[in-house]
């Protein structure tokens, strides 16, 4: 499973394999991506950033006369979803930083996603446009009128191919429903609602109702001194439109039903690990505080991303965490100086594979870990330009904690706490990667074991 | 008392350390934090041994607790003077800050603030400053100890008004600070830390020269609940951008008074350096 992953293509172990050149791109600095996310078929990738713009990839499709460009994901299209915006009322600038996007099932030949910035979500189509009617009676082919008089006869247009064009226009916006940052959406498998969640509530919307939604969560307490714990992600259930989860800063799952009461403020289940004590410090309930929460594709466990952790639920078991993996238990003595230059507060995200046997996540120095949850093994890859040359395998990473030290390996005290992978992605049914570190996008591909098992 | 006293001065010299003194400070506070240093070892069932070897740790302990205390409220600082504040970094924040407060609470730490203080005069900033600026002292260990003495018997007197929950944690606290005074006097000539020790000095000086109502003014603060954690809160939430003075301002002054003091006569020293730094 981790033999061979490596930039944009290749990876086999045996010296004939088929390699392909890695991809990249590269921003200008002041973009950083803030999103990343693969379509339902797994052939687009939408990427948001940091200065408001959508940046979507297409996968080539295969193509005997060159196979070398089978899996290669090229720009599609390119659009500025949110701008900034001035809060008059409250005299505060809202970030046009894309938070999270979506993408909503194909229905037809257009694609839909909603990308959201803190305060406002849009729902976006994407249409391709490569046929343009020519012949027009009254109009000539710039389109100016013609003059009546030389227009002798009839024609019927007729479409004649023209260069491909994407166009995307912005069908809804949601705006003012949220007072708070808004840190998740998720589209609802009834493909008529999504939620919107932000520090204290969670909102239905319906995708084509824009001046109304449903609160259905609502933890702000009557003083707000009495504010102790927050929304930090939610998702709806992958196959239960009923069902949605939501995380809190204080570690907490709590899966609601829609079908017990309009307003989901008692929980059907709480899902909490009682804290270990010999563990315990003034940090604890920092690094519990969960980042990310994902349903697996099977809808039968939930990922959750703390600041040292990744774990496995069932949703059958609330009490504890079926599966937990350590992703840099080496940062716990250092949990101070995280404290202090604040990246104890890094919201890490998490992703399953297409069959829900391996996960993945990111860390520092751009560092991003994966966990095989049937073999237990983990593997630490890194994604830099040094490490994704064309042909390249990716090279697994140790970080040594003292002790004895390997060649390569990289020691605590060495990792750079800026280079960070908060956001990654799993094509949905191949073995697809995209990480985003920092301003840089890398795609990496696993050839070899190319089928999900 | 003096144990409070070297914390509050140690929590300013931490903030007024430049920022590479103030990262070893955390390199070391690091190590302390490993797993959570909790002072169970003052628990009175152990032998002396065990909490002699417990006390060694307690100044350090308490002192980078204090420094974490000093940290997250100027994080907490901070955040108003942002454009809109991350709400979820400013509650884990403010859930260490009374995490911090409430061990403090349990020690009697806090206690011993609380009792002192009357919430009436106006607290004398410049106070604090102004003993580190002093000239150094001749330290006679007599003189410290003669100190510490009339605090221990005020600690004794004030234990009395303890609610009983408080009591046993109280009783035991004050068997390891009858050992910590004779650890102050034994390490006191062979610490290095010449401004610590001068600056004890003078604390010592000012406790013994003046009279009770000025250590009660050390003690006290100008506006009630200035800076209040609760308050800070509810200012964030229906905050506007603001300048730092302009949201330190609006703050409204709660009834609650309790368990805040240190705290708040940490803050106003804090928000004295940050006045400086900002006007810079």
């Amino acid at each position: 499973m981790f033999g061979g992953w490596g930039g944009g293509g290749v990876l086999t172990l045996c010296c004939s394999s088929s390699l392909k050149s890695a991809f990249f791109l590269f921003l200008p600095p002041a973009d950083i991506i803030s999103t990343v996310e693969f379509n339902h078929t797994g052939e687009l990738l939408a990427t948001g950033d940091k200065g408001g713009r959508v940046v979507i990839f297409q996968r080539e499709p295969e193509s005997k006369n060159e196979p070398y460009n089978q899996g290669e994901y090229n720009v599609y299209s390119t659009f500025q979803s949110h701008e900034p915006e001035f809060d008059y009322l409250k005299s505060l600038e809202i970030e046009e930083k894309i938070n999270k996007i979506k993408w909503l099932p194909q229905q037809n030949a257009a694609h839909s996603l909603l990308s959201t910035n803190d305060k406002t979500i849009k729902l976006w189509k994407i249409t391709e446009r490569d046929k343009r009617p020519e012949g027009y009676n009254l109009k000539d082919e710039e389109g100016k009128l013609k003059d009546l008089s030389t227009v002798t006869s009839l024609q019927v247009p007729v479409l004649k191919p023209m260069d491909l064009m994407v166009e995307v226009t912005p069908r809804r916006i949601f705006a003012n429903g949220h007072t708070y940052h808004v840190n998740s959406i998720s589209v609802n498998s009834d493909c008529e609602t999504y939620m919107s969640a932000d520090d204290l509530r969670i909102n239905l919307w319906h995708l084509a109702i824009t001046d109304r939604s449903f609160n259905i969560v609502d933890i702000k307490p009557a003083n707000m001194e009495d504010l102790t714990e927050v929304i930090t992600a939610s998702e709806f259930h992958p196959h239960h439109c009923n069902l949605f989860v939501y995380s809190s800063s204080k570690g907490s799952l709590r899966l609601c039903d829609m079908r017990a009461s309009a307003l989901c403020d008692k929980h059907s289940k709480l899902y909490e690990e009682p804290e270990d004590p010999s563990n315990r410090s003034f940090f604890s309930e920092i690094i519990s505080s969960v980042s990310d929460v994902k349903f697996s594709h099977s809808g039968r466990y939930m990922l959750t991303r703390d600041y040292l952790t990744v774990k496995v639920w069932d949703l059958n078991m609330e009490t504890k965490p079926v599966e937990t993996y350590q992703v840099h238990d080496y940062l716990r003595s250092k949990l101070c100086s995280l404290y202090e230059n604040d990246c104890i507060f890094d919201k890490f995200e998490c992703a399953w594979n297409g069959s829900d046997s391996v996960i993945m996540t990111g860390a520092y120095n751009n560092f991003f870990r994966m966990f095989d949850r049937n073999t237990k093994r983990d593997v630490t890859l890194e994604a830099s330009r040094e490490s994704s040359k064309p042909r390249a395998i990716l090279k697994p990473r140790r970080v040594c904690v003292g002790g004895k030290r390997r060649k390569d390996d990289i020691s605590v005290d060495s990792l750079d706490f800026t280079k960070k992978i908060l956001h990654t992605a799993w094509h949905p049914t191949e073995n697809i990667i995209a990480i985003a570190a920092t301003n840089n996008l890398y795609i990496f591909q696993d050839k070899v074991n190319s089928e999900m098992h | 008392m003096a144990v409070v006293l070297s914390l509050l001065l140690h929590g300013l010299l931490l903030s007024s350390m430049g920022e590479e003194e103030g990262l070893h400070q955390t390199q070391f506070l690091d190590t302390m934090f490993v797993r959570g240093l909790k002072r169970k070892c003052f628990d009175g069932e152990e032998d002396i041994e065990g909490t002699l070897a417990g006390i060694k740790a307690i100044p350090s302990y308490n002192l980078q607790r204090q420094s974490l205390l000093d940290m997250s409220l100027v994080k907490l600082q901070l955040c108003h003077m942002l454009v809109e504040p991350n709400l979820c970094r400013s509650v884990l924040i403010a859930n260490t800050v009374r995490q911090i407060q409430e061990e403090m609470t349990q020690d009697g730490t806090w206690q011993m603030i609380n009792t002192q203080s009357t919430g009436q005069a106006s607290l004398d900033r410049l106070v604090s400053t102004d003993i580190l600026c002093r000239s150094s002292r001749d330290q006679a260990e007599g003189k410290q100890g003669t100190a510490y003495g009339t605090l221990s018997k005020d600690f004794e007197s004030d234990q009395a008004q303890d609610s009983s929950e408080t009591i046993s944690t109280a009783s035991a606290v004050q068997a390891p600070r009858n050992l910590q005074s004779n650890v102050w006097e034994m390490e006191s000539p062979q610490e290095n830390k010449g401004n610590f020790q001068k600056s004890l000095d003078q604390i010592f000086e000012t406790l013994e020269n003046k009279s009770p109502n000025t250590v009660e003014d050390l003690f006290s603060e100008v506006d009630n609940s200035y800076y209040d954690l609760d308050t800070m809160l509810t200012g964030m939430m229906s905050n506007t951008k603001m300048g730092h003075c302009d949201s330190l301002e609006t703050f409204s002054s709660p009834t609650n008074t309790a368990s805040n003091s240190n705290c708040k006569s940490d803050l106003n020293d804090l928000d004295h350096i940050v006045e400086i730094l900002v006007e810079s």
